[in-house]
């Protein structure tokens, strides 16, 4: 248990609410990211799933999105599910706009069609095991720069990455009851 | 449908929750929509007020028009079936839409039995003015529910009457002791899991919306307040004078539904809102569709 630390979970719109059960069940202090007041003294953030869009203009309309920026390349360690990845992104496949743009990969948005392409699977995550994966409309990585780390791939393509601070997840890892991947992210702290 | 198929669908909705599904009518109604902020569209070829004015029997839309609003913008893309029509529902689901809306809106192709919702594998959100019909939909195989309200009137009555009417049999539930869940589902005509889960959770087992008469960014954010965990805005976003601004202010209230200082701010200047017709005036009661 860490007492010590405080976590911001993005909360402008998605599923942040099942991220915070999962900080809760850890013993995790969490705290609503809203406006960019609530940034303060946070040690980690979580980009949640949702619709990226609209997470992305609310970034920008509330004032959150360039102080996130700057707090991210100063090394704030961030976990990011499917829209939280591909606000991440530095590169969108199908898309024009960026967002947070942090992270040296090329997502592909729905890269699975639409939701009867949705899917679960099972596999190998590097440094934290088998996990249960859970893809909703889901994004996949389609490439990534020097220094990003592939942490798993589903069917050749690559669904978590590690860059620095930046843990990238095209999956749903707050939908399942398996809490490793929020472990890990917290002992990046 | 597979029960790893219901996770997916109920997840779907989990991932739209704080968010605003706004009605469209057309591809450019659509990108407005979404560049306004709007989680997800739900094409449809007449808004529920022009439904109303036009009375007669309103049906599914036209396939093609639906796939128009498919390839203009990347958000999941419902649509609307009538209560009953599941071969208006395989047809949709042929389509690949994201959302069949089995709804009261439309008119209603059976006036008995809801679809069959677990013969597909494509997910369903329903109507519900109570838990009862909550509760009835999720075991039909709805993986999300919305307050069904009174559509294309731009009263919020009816979504605040039926949203306060569901927390307070929820609160009853929780507070109930276990071998009176038996007799509740009884009452209820619907399976003892579910009201047990009601009871063990205090909230049904899926993502929980607000519907039907939604027209301000205030109204939004009431209905947020009451519990909603995201809201469709009808006729209320096209029907006003300035949609995109309107639909903006709506998107940001449903994110910061307490900060009273900032919904003042986007209440400011919103052009004029959809006239509105006082749910008591109405001749169609919607809401009495599919129980």
């Amino acid at each position: 248990m860490r007492t010590d630390i405080k976590i911001g979970v993005l909360a402008v719109q998605g599923a942040f609410i099942e991220h915070e059960h999962m900080l809760n069940e850890l013993g995790v202090q969490c705290v609503e990211i809203r406006k960019k007041e609530d940034l303060d003294n946070i040690d980690g953030i979580i980009l949640p799933g949702g619709e990226s869009t609209v997470q992305g203009q609310l970034l920008i309309k509330l004032g959150i999105m360039e102080p996130l920026r700057k707090m991210i390349e100063n090394g704030l360690p961030v976990l990011a599910t499917c829209a939280g990845l591909i606000l991440l992104a530095k590169h969108i496949d199908n898309d024009s706009v960026t967002h947070i743009a942090t992270l040296p990969v090329t997502v592909k948005r729905n890269a699975y069609g639409r939701q009867l392409g949705s899917f679960n699977t099972t596999a190998n995550i590097e440094h934290i095991g088998d996990y249960p994966m859970v893809f909703i409309r889901a994004p996949y990585v389609k490439e990534v720069e020097e220094g990003v780390e592939i942490l798993a791939t589903v069917d050749n393509n690559i669904v978590a990455v590690k860059y620095k601070n930046q843990l990238g997840l095209a999956f749903h890892p707050e939908l399942t009851g398996d809490t490793s991947i929020h472990k890990y992210f917290i002992d990046m702290i | 449908m597979e029960k790893s198929q219901y996770e997916l669908n109920k997840g779907l909705a989990q991932m739209l929750k704080g968010g605003v599904i706004m009605d469209v009518t057309t591809p450019e109604q659509a990108k407005i929509a979404e560049a306004a902020g709007a989680c997800a569209v739900m094409a449809l070829e007449r808004i529920p007020a022009d439904i109303r004015a036009a009375g007669g029997v309103s049906r599914m839309s036209d396939p093609k028009m639906i796939k128009g609003i498919q390839d203009a913008v990347s958000i999941p893309v419902m649509a609307k079936c009538r209560i009953g029509h599941f071969v208006e529902a395989q047809i949709l689901e042929a389509i690949e839409i994201d959302y069949i809306d089995e709804s009261e809106v439309l008119s209603p192709a059976d006036d008995v039995y809801h679809i069959d919702k677990t013969q597909f594998k494509v997910p369903f959100v329903c109507g519900a003015r109570d838990l009862g019909e909550a509760l009835r939909r999720v075991n039909e195989g709805a993986s999300m529910i919305r307050t069904k309200g009174e559509p294309g009137t731009g009263d919020i009555v009816q979504a605040v009457r039926h949203m306060r009417k569901m927390n307070s049999e929820i609160r009853k539930i929780t507070s109930m002791s276990k071998d009176e869940l038996f007799e509740e589902a009884k009452q209820l005509q619907v399976p003892y899991d579910l009201v047990k889960y009601v009871h063990e959770n205090g909230r049904i087992p899926v993502v929980n919306f607000a519907a039907g008469g939604v027209a301000t960014p205030a109204d939004a954010a009431l209905m947020m307040q009451l519990g909603a965990e995201g809201v469709f805005v009808g006729s209320g976003i096209f029907k006003s004078g300035d949609p995109a601004k309107r639909a903006s202010a709506i998107v940001q209230a449903v994110t910061n539904y307490k900060d009273a200082a900032l919904i003042a701010k986007l209440s400011e200047d919103l052009g004029e809102a959809m006239v509105g017709i006082n749910a008591n005036e109405i001749e169609i009661i919607m809401e009495e569709r599919g129980k």
